[in-house]
């Protein structure tokens, strides 16, 4: 098992994403994070997809969504193919923090996005080892709440979106 | 020109324009502005009204393999609606080319739990190649031009289209427009010149190569080209349940059929040839049992249209990703013209064996009790070469399968993929229905015909001649059968009390006659082929008898059982 990230490259239609989704489901087969958004041509829509399969498994997958029919491409890499991101935001209680937390905040270059009366709300952008490392620390602050994005990607491989999409 | 009219003259009009000549359905609240305007163009579309959703959709189906069109259907919404399910997953799953158009609630009341609501988006959703929701007057007819370019082209399959009621009553401009491509979906390939190349010098040095064909010969119009690369290359052919009828059993090459009761020699050989060539076929787990255990020792070539076939099953050493009918055609000029006279011993010296085992049992039977063997038997003596054989799931589908002589395309209908009991009667009325001069024989079981046998009344209604024959052993054959060798006899609720069948037969106006014996089985098989209108033939068949050969579940196709 290894860790992939499938790329989708979709039209923008209602329901697209759930036929996709149920690919996973059928094969019962967890997906570790999913993002969609817009891609760089207006109605065409990118999904990135994390999961932990074999090989074989996540070939498989990108056949079946392949042959969705308003899927215009979709195509797979390990993580040493993509460039890929997380953010990550953690919610602290005002009332515990201390000088530490300055250290800990300089260390992970994290930044202070919000700040109110009785919480404080740190961003990091990372890869999920890194963020998860900042979350071990932050218990020890009362950490109350955590979120994390799934991953945002692009591929290392000099192939544009124009080249699936006339 | 563009005219204005309402949403539901629309649907009407665009199924015109998509030449549906003939459509299976059943109204309700949510499709009733359709069903009204049907009723305006009744000289130009015709519509059968079934008894139940399942029905019409099965008859579609029926309708679908024997023409080659597009099977349309029509249902309301809710349970109208979820009465396709399982025609849609047949139909996907067979590659059967399909549009069905539901009606839905008004779109300002979707989401709300309304009367006959039900999310049919979702719930069809894995069930369809493809499925839409329209909530706007002018997008019904662009769904259902890309519809019914997407059922029929590429890969067939089911396509659903719901409607909304505010659509189909609102005013649109109609301008119909076909749909010929859109850029995510790609139908045509060119195929590889060198995949080809190198499947052509497998296939030159091979010493005893083996081709398998399924329905794929007969979805891609490539029968003539199948037969030419088997006249020149001379290899041994077996088909897939599906792909009966592809290549004309009377054919020199044709060894038999595959799959967990196709023939004795096709599933042992497969392991015994060094070149298998797979032409429209997708290596389903009833063709190749025991996946680590099959054709180990062959090159695999896979003639596929689908690219999510190649290597899903079994790993080729040479995939022809493309148009069978174009790759067969290109590879039949590049390979030599051959014969394999020891290879082909093999399987007909296989082929004696199976027929001292099992054949002479089932087609002349020395003991009491009538088998489906010999009714099938009988069957073929007096039909047309271009009958159609109609069949359900279970024991009477294997044998009617096993025996039935094919001799022409597109003559069989039956559930494959899902095995769907309840399929044959009502797709034996479609199939009816698209010619009622051809020949359509029905073969089903007691436990499927009850599944769907309010559909005699669709048969009484439309007068459709379809010949049904039931064999009746009073059982779930199929399961009685796996009872018996797998769990011990333990006959766990597959016996069946059934009713006077003749009786009912008969209150829908079918003429109906019952056999028991062998001695009248002959003339009474005479007197339902000759009949003019629909008939109905029970016969009363052993009661335990079982369908062999036989390739049991976890088993490798050379495990291939004759008892």
């Amino acid at each position: 098992m290894k860790r992939y990230t499938i790329f989708v490259i979709t039209e923008n239609f209602i329901g697209l994403l759930n036929r996709i989704t149920i690919i996973f489901t059928r094969r019962g087969i967890n997906i570790d994070a999913l993002t969609a958004s817009e891609s760089r041509i207006p109605g065409v829509h990118r999904i990135t997809i994390e999961v932990t399969v074999t090989e074989e498994t996540v070939i498989q997958l990108v056949n079946q969504i392949e042959k969705i029919i308003d899927v215009i491409k979709a195509f797979h890499h390990e993580d040493s193919g993509v460039v890929y991101q997380e953010l990550a935001l953690y919610k602290l209680p005002v009332s515990r923090l201390d000088g530490g937390l300055e250290k800990i905040i300089r260390e992970h270059h994290a930044k202070i996005i919000a700040a109110e009366q009785d919480f404080v709300v740190l961003e990091l952008t990372g890869h999920k080892e890194k963020t998860r490392e900042l979350l071990e620390l932050l218990k020890d602050y009362g950490i109350l709440e955590f979120a994390r994005s799934g991953r945002v990607a692009v591929a290392k491989r000099m192939l544009t979106i124009d080249s699936f999409v006339n | 020109m563009e005219t204005k009219m309402r949403g539901a003259d629309i649907v009407v009009r665009s199924l015109i324009a998509e030449q549906a000549e003939l459509i299976f359905g059943y109204p309700g609240g949510a499709i009733m502005p359709v069903y009204d305007a049907l009723y305006d163009y009744h000289d130009q579309i015709k519509h059968v009204l079934t008894r139940h959703e399942q029905g019409a959709i099965h008859a579609a189906q029926g309708y679908a393999r024997i023409s080659g069109k597009v099977g349309v259907c029509l249902a309301t919404s809710g349970p109208g609606a979820t009465n396709l399910i399982t025609g849609l997953a047949d139909a996907q799953i067979d590659s059967t080319p399909l549009v069905c158009i539901t009606g839905q609630v008004a779109a300002h009341l979707l989401g709300t739990d309304a009367f006959q609501e039900t999310d049919m988006m979702g719930i069809s959703m894995p069930a369809t190649k493809w499925n839409i929701q329209v909530r706007h007057v002018e997008d019904i007819a662009p769904a259902i031009a890309k519809g019914f370019f997407i059922a029929r082209s590429g890969r067939p399959g089911a396509v659903l289209i719901d409607i909304t009621k505010n659509a189909q009553v609102d005013f649109g401009e109609f301008n119909y427009q076909p749909c010929q491509e859109f850029r995510s979906y790609v139908t045509k390939r060119p195929i590889s010149v060198p995949a080809l190349q190198e499947a052509a010098a497998l296939i030159n040095g091979a010493s005893r190569p083996y081709v398998l064909f399924g329905q794929g010969v007969i979805l891609g119009k490539a029968e003539g080209a199948l037969k030419d690369f088997l006249d020149k290359s001379g290899i041994p052919a077996a088909s897939t349940l599906l792909g009966s009828g592809a290549l004309s059993e009377d054919h020199p090459s044709y060894v038999g059929k595959l799959g967990m009761h196709g023939n004795y020699a096709p599933n042992l050989l497969t392991n015994q040839c060094d070149v298998l060539i797979a032409v429209g076929m997708r290596f389903d787990d009833r063709v190749t049992g025991d996946l680590s255990r099959y054709a180990k020792q062959a090159k695999i070539i896979h003639l596929e249209l689908d690219p999510a076939e190649i290597n899903k099953n079994v790993k080729a050493t040479v995939a022809v990703l493309g148009d069978c009918k174009d790759s067969l055609t290109q590879l039949t000029a590049l390979i030599s013209e051959k014969t394999y006279p020891d290879w082909m011993a093999k399987f007909r010296t296989l082929e004696l064996q199976e027929k001292e085992a099992v054949v002479q049992h089932d087609l002349t039977p020395t003991k009491a009790g009538l088998t489906m063997g010999e009714v099938i038997h009988i069957i073929n003596r007096y039909k047309a070469d271009d009958a159609v054989l109609v069949t359900d799931v279970g024991q009477h589908q294997m044998i009617a399968w096993r025996y039935f002589n094919y001799k022409k395309s597109r003559t069989q209908v039956t559930s494959g993929g899902l095995g769907t009991m309840g399929f044959a009667l009502p797709a034996a009325l479609g199939a009816q229905l698209h010619d009622y001069s051809r020949q359509v024989i029905c073969v089903v079981g007691d436990g499927g015909i009850q599944m769907t046998i309010q559909e005699l009344g669709t048969i009484m209604q439309t007068k459709a001649p379809v010949k049904i024959v039931l064999l009746n052993n009073n059982y779930l054959g199929m399961v009685r059968q796996w009872q018996q060798m797998f769990f011990d006899k333990r006959y766990s609720f597959t016996e069946l009390d059934n009713p006077d069948f003749i009786k009912l037969a008969e209150a829908y106006g079918i003429k109906a006659q019952k056999v028991g014996e062998r001695d009248d089985l002959q003339e009474a098989i005479e007197d339902m082929l000759i009949h003019d209108g629909p008939y109905f033939l029970e016969v009363v068949v052993e009661k335990e008898d079982n369908v062999f050969p036989m390739i049991a579940t976890g088993c490798s196709v050379e495990e291939v059982r004759l008892h």
